[in-house]
Order: structure tokens, then C-alpha cells, then sequence
């Protein structure tokens, strides 16, 4: 007797018109991990160029000491722990299109959400590198860890800075755990066509993984159990990193609104990050029938939304200070727009402002190349906020006879600078060696081979 | 009987409700240890093939209850073992150890949902691959039934009737796993 499957067709389901068989997939995304051509290699050297001059720089710092930085005095937090808060933040759309995204079962996410997590794993990765950076004595960086020392001393969980140690560990653990579960099945795909050393590689990372139905029953299971852990996790790391000032009594800091702030802030800039990315990786592996114009607009959609939840946050802030009546308070957002940062905080507005409304239009969401310059935008935009929040608020704050400015040195321009190169850098080796489309997932949401025709689209 | 398990007959096929359909007639007619091969996970075939609730959620549950219960007994541990007492501030506080369990509970959740999820589906497998097709990891969809002698033979019959692209006999029973 004939089983008649039932009908399944998802609310929101993006077609894919140009996709017709699953093999097509296969095909398509494995032909990505080929030989790589001359402009990937003139990447690499390029990224190899930028984490050598990122090495130099670290090692002149621990060389000659921290002098070499420019903190010091008021400001002692600068550009390494504003790039820090930055690189954290863009980590974080990777887990809201990845986890967040699928327990709402938003079909638009199965294409992009490998890049977005590879994006995660490694924006982790180079936020890790900030605070050995800025502790100055990297080796002695275990220290931040509770480990049995020969005194018995603990840390103090009183401090945000630990809780942070503990969100930022655990972000990047399970975000990388997540990660890898994701491609073991599509790395087994990549067995299957790769040859030699390559072959090696897929053999060893795919587990055996044979997609049998008991393999695919606990994996669906596990990955939603880890989505439902990663979620709740997004939100508490950037709620943690937020802390860090927010516990503190600095002026500009010491607000309740912080959490909801930054992680909105977070999933802003990583989304524009995504855009970013997938523009270029569709651009350069002809990626069109899978990133359609319909991803980006939902993409769009996201930032506009958390565009202006960051706007309210700003707007709050604001009037906050002013409805305090809290001199203090007043004078550090004053200083904020018309102090000696104030080309800070005006390229924050028109970045993170200005520039998202043009959103709100269609024939722009549609636009690959205005998304693509406006996602820059919003990245500049995300990394001067963090700027004029931590520098700003440090380097004008109760004491005017404190008051001092603080001007980035050249060593932590060149390691802002190389960490874009060390995150390019494993996003390159990504491209090459793992699917950056999700093989298997994108399947899910591709209408079933039938032999009885129509009696089935399922999700 | 114990040669019924040796051997077996692999199907591919192209189509999900042709695997579907070949599942649930094989399953009426009393064939046991059904192993189907998907390129995605596909709910129609692990409802026709029963499947209960996966019990990697208990390893979830387990591993979760251990962070949040190691968050809380090391801070609260560790503050009371070098007590730092300041501005009448209670030494053991339960909101910065709060911080500290979230995390852990994520952290220890996380990892024993993946110790339980390779466990359970036995990963990695190192074995060789014979009763295998690499084509199940593009597009088509395999069914494994375990069986010997007669019922091999009609087990090929009804896979047969459901019109697959492939069909191949293990006489080894290398497929036994």
C-alpha cells in the first residue's frame, strides 16, 4: 500500500528555483574545495603578511613592555579591549543564525549558516588574542583561570572580568563544538569525491559518519539540544562582556540598560559581518542559486531591526543622562558629542544610524552592492561605538584634573590591523577545506524526489 | 535464528516515498533491524522506521545539572576557603556564582550531549565501509535488510516492487553493526 506523506510546505520557505536534484548540491558546493586559484593564494600571502605584522608588533610590546601601547592614565582600556568587544560581538550572529534561527525554524538559514558559524568560531578565536594582548605578560595569562596554585588562591568571582574568562571560554568551546557537529556530515560528503591527502583529512574529520538512520536520529537530536544551549549562551556572553563595565561606577558605564544593549549591538555588527562575507564568497564561487536575493533581504531585515533597537539604546543613554540630572553623568555624554572624541562618536551615529535606514527600502535590500557597502559601514560604525563607550567614558570622568586623551600607538593600530588579517586567514582556510554551504541542511528545505509526483514538499 | 542475522540484501533508491513505502511493507512483513541511509535527516523515514525519543537529551539534562551544581559548589568553595571580606559584603554572594553556573551548566551540557550523541550512534566508525554506497551522501536514499536464505529472497521481492535504483546482496554480513 501507498504511503501518501504529508504535505509540509514551511511558512517562509525560500525556494531555490535553480536547484533541482540533491546531487546538484553536492556538486555544487564540493567543486568549491577545489585546487584553489591565484587570488586565494594572493589572500593568503596577503593574511600571512598582516598576522606577521600583528606577531611583530605583539613582540614588541612584550619585548621593550606596555609602554609601547598607548593606555595609560586616564585611559587604560583602549583599542585592544575595544577591538576585543568588537571581534566578541561579531562572533554572536554566527550563533543567532545558527541556533537561534533553527529553534525558530527559519528556513532562510540553512544557506548561510556555515559561514556564519565558521565566522563565530573564528571572531572567538581573535577576540581570545586581546586580553593576552593587554594583560601584557601573555605567559602568565593561566593565571585568569582557577587551576590549584601552590597557595590556594582563587579567583575572585566577584569580578566580571572573571565571569567573562568563563562566558568567553565557554562561547568559544561550544560554539566550536556546534560547528563541528554541523560539518561531520557534510565532511563525509567531501570523502566521498575527495582524493589523496585530502581524502585523509575528510576520512578522519567525518568520524566513519555512513548516514544511517541511527546516526541521523541522536545527531537531529543532539543538534537541537546543543541550539537550545547555544541560545541561551549568545545572549549571556555579550550580557557578560557588557558587565565588565557595567559593574563598574565609570560615568558612561554604570547604566542597567548595558546587556540588552550590547548583545543587540552584537547581533547588528555580526550580521552586517555575514553580509560582508557571503557577498564575497557568492561573488567568487558563483554561489547566486544559493545565496538569493531573498537571504540578503532577510538579512537586511535583521540588522534594520537590531539597528534601531541599538538607536533606542543610544537614544536612552542620552536622554538618561540629561533626565539624571546627574552633572557627572551629563558631562560624560556631552563630552561623548562634542568633547575630543566627538569625530568618534558622530562616525558611530552615521555608521550605526544613518546609513541602516537606508534599509527600510526594498530596491536597497534587494541591491547586493548597497548591502555590501552598507555592511561596511555598520562594521566601522560597531567599532567605534565600542571606542567612544570604553575610551570616552575612561578618559573624562569625575575628576576633571584627571581628564586625559587618549591617542592609539602604532603597535596597537598594527595589531587592530592583524587581527582582521589572523581572522582572514582561517576564514580562507575555511573556504577551502570545509563546505561553506551547509550540504546536508540545505536539503532539508529542498522539495523531495518523489516517483508519485506531488504528493510531498516537505521541509 | 543466528544465520538470519549474517547476510543481507542493500537498496538504493532515488526516491523518499519509494525507500518509505518499501519500509513500511517490509516492517509488516515481520523484517527486523531495518537500517535505512539518508543525505539529510528525513522524518519520514525514522517515523516509518519507529524510532523512539533519542535518549541523548538525558545526557543533555545530566551534564547541565553537573555544570550548574560544579558552578555553584566551586565559588561557593572557594570564597568560604580564603575568605575576602569587604565592606560587609556577604563572602559567599549566589549572584556572581549564578554567572559562574549559567556558564558551566552550558559548558558541561554541551560536551556531554556530544560524548552522549557518539556513544549512542556509535562514532567514530572505524570499520570499513562495504555495505555502503557513496552516492547516499548526495542524493540517494539506501535501505539494509538484515536476512538469509527465503526471507532474503523475499525481502528482495518487496524491495524489488518499489522500483530501486540498485539492489545488492551481502553475503558476508559485513553490514552487521
Amino acid at each position: 500500500m501507498a504511503t501518501v506523506l504529508e504535505e509540509t510546505a514551511e511558512r517562509g520557505a525560500v525556494p531555490h528555483p535553480d536547484i533541482t536534484r540533491y546531487s546538484d548540491v553536492n556538486r555544487d558546493i564540493l567543486a568549491i574545495l577545489g585546487r584553489p586559484g591565484f587570488g586565494w593564494w594572493a589572500l593568503v600571502v596577503l593574511a600571512a603578511a598582516g598576522i606577521a605584522l600583528l606577531l611583530g608588533a605583539w613582540g614588541w610590546q612584550l619585548y621593550r613592555g606596555m609602554g609601547v601601547a598607548g593606555i595609560t592614565k586616564p585611559v587604560g582600556w583602549g583599542v585592544y579591549i575595544t577591538t576585543f568587544v568588537f571581534w566578541v560581538g561579531i562572533a554572536h550572529s554566527g550563533t543567532l543564525v545558527s541556533a537561534v534561527l533553527f529553534l525558530f525554524r527559519a528556513p532562510w538559514r540553512q544557506s548561510i549558516y556555515r559561514t556564519a558559524e565558521a565566522m563565530t568560531v573564528f571572531a572567538v578565536m581573535t577576540a581570545g588574542l586581546f586580553p593576552l594582548i593587554h594583560v601584557g605578560r601573555a605567559w602568565l595569562a593561566y593565571w585568569l583561570f582557577p587551576y590549584p596554585n601552590s597557595r590556594f588562591l582563587w579567583p575572585n568571582f566577584r569580578s566580571p572580568l572573571v565571569w567573562d574568562v568563563f562566558a568567553v571560554t565557554t562561547y568559544f568551546t561550544v560554539s566550536a563544538t556546534f560547528f563541528y557537529l554541523g560539518t561531520i556530515p557534510d565532511l563525509a560528503a567531501a570523502r566521498e569525491q575527495a582524493v589523496g591527502l585530502r581524502k585523509k583529512f575528510y576520512q578522519i574529520t567525518s568520524l566513519g559518519w555512513r548516514g544511517t538512520d541511527r546516526e541521523w536520529h541522536h545527531f537531529s537530536k543532539a543538534y537541537i539540544y546543543l541550539a537550545a544551549l547555544a541560545t541561551p549562551l549568545v545572549l549571556s556572553v555579550h550580557s557578560v562582556v557588557s558587565w565588565d563595565f557595567a559593574m563598574g561606577i565609570v560615568p558612561g558605564w554604570h547604566a542597567t540598560i548595558f546587556a540588552p544593549y550590547f548583545v543587540a549591538g552584537a547581533i547588528f555588527s555580526g550580521m552586517a559581518m555575514v553580509i560582508t562575507l557571503t557577498v564575497v564568497l557568492r561573488k567568487v564561487f558563483g554561489l547566486e542559486a544559493y545565496l538569493t536575493t531573498k537571504h540578503f533581504d532577510a538579512m537586511a531585515k535583521l540588522i534594520l531591526m537590531t539597528g534601531l533597537i541599538v538607536l533606542y539604546a543610544y537614544l536612552t543613554e542620552f536622554f538618561m543622562a540629561w533626565y539624571s540630572g546627574e552633572e557627572i553623568e551629563r558631562t560624560s555624554f556631552w563630552q561623548r558629542l562634542f568633547g575630543s572624541y566627538w569625530w568618534a562618536t558622530w562616525i558611530m551615529l552615521v555608521c550605526n544610524v544613518l546609513v541602516p535606514l537606508m534599509l527600510w527600502f526594498k530596491r536597497v535590500r534587494h541591491s547586493i552592492p548597497a548591502l555590501f557597502v552598507i555592511s561596511i559601514f555598520i562594521n566601522i560604525g560597531m567599532w567605534f561605538e565600542r571606542f567612544v563607550i570604553i575610551v570616552v567614558s575612561l578618559a573624562t570622568d569625575y575628576i576633571p584634573f584627571a581628564w586625559g586623551v587618549y591617542r592609539p600607538s602604532v603597535v596597537e593600530m598594527a595589531i587592530l590591523l592583524g587581527s582582521f588579517a589572523w581572522f582572514g586567514f582561517w576564514f580562507l582556510l575555511f573556504t577551502r577545506l570545509l563546505p561553506p554551504v551547509a550540504i546536508a541542511e540545505l536539503k532539508e528545505v529542498l522539495p523531495a524526489p518523489m516517483r508519485r509526483k506531488g504528493v510531498a514538499h516537505h521541509g | 535464528m543466528a544465520d538470519q542475522e549474517r547476510g543481507g540484501v542493500l537498496a538504493a533508491f532515488d526516491y523518499l516515498d519509494s525507500i518509505v513505502d518499501a519500509i513500511h511493507e517490509l516492517r509488516k512483513a515481520g523484517y527486523k533491524s531495518l537500517r535505512a541511509y539518508m543525505p539529510y535527516p528525513d522524518h519520514h523515514i525514522e517515523e516509518a522506521l519507529g524510532h523512539g525519543p533519542s535518549p541523548v537529551r538525558v545526557w543533555t539534562l545530566v551534564g547541565g545539572l553537573t555544570g550548574a551544581a560544579t558552578g555553584f559548589a566551586f565559588t561557593t568553595w572557594s570564597a568560604m576557603d580564603w575568605p575576602l571580606v569587604t565592606g560587609g559584603m556577604p563572602i559567599v554572594s549566589i549572584p556572581t556564582s549564578v554567572v559562574i553556573a549559567f556558564e558551566l551548566t552550558i559548558l558541561f551540557g554541551a560536551l556531554s550531549t556530544l560524548i552522549g550523541l557518539f556513544i549512542l550512534s556509535r562514532l567514530p566508525y572505524v570499520k570499513p565501509m562495504i555495505v555502503y554506497d557513496p552516492e547516499f551522501m548526495a542524493g540517494r536514499f539506501g535501505l539494509y535488510v538484515p536476512a538469509s536464505g527465503a526471507r532474503l529472497d523475499d525481502a528482495w521481492r518487496i524491495l524489488e516492487r518499489h522500483e530501486p535504483v540498485q539492489i545488492t546482496e551481502d553475503r558476508e554480513g559485513a553490514h552487521v553493526a
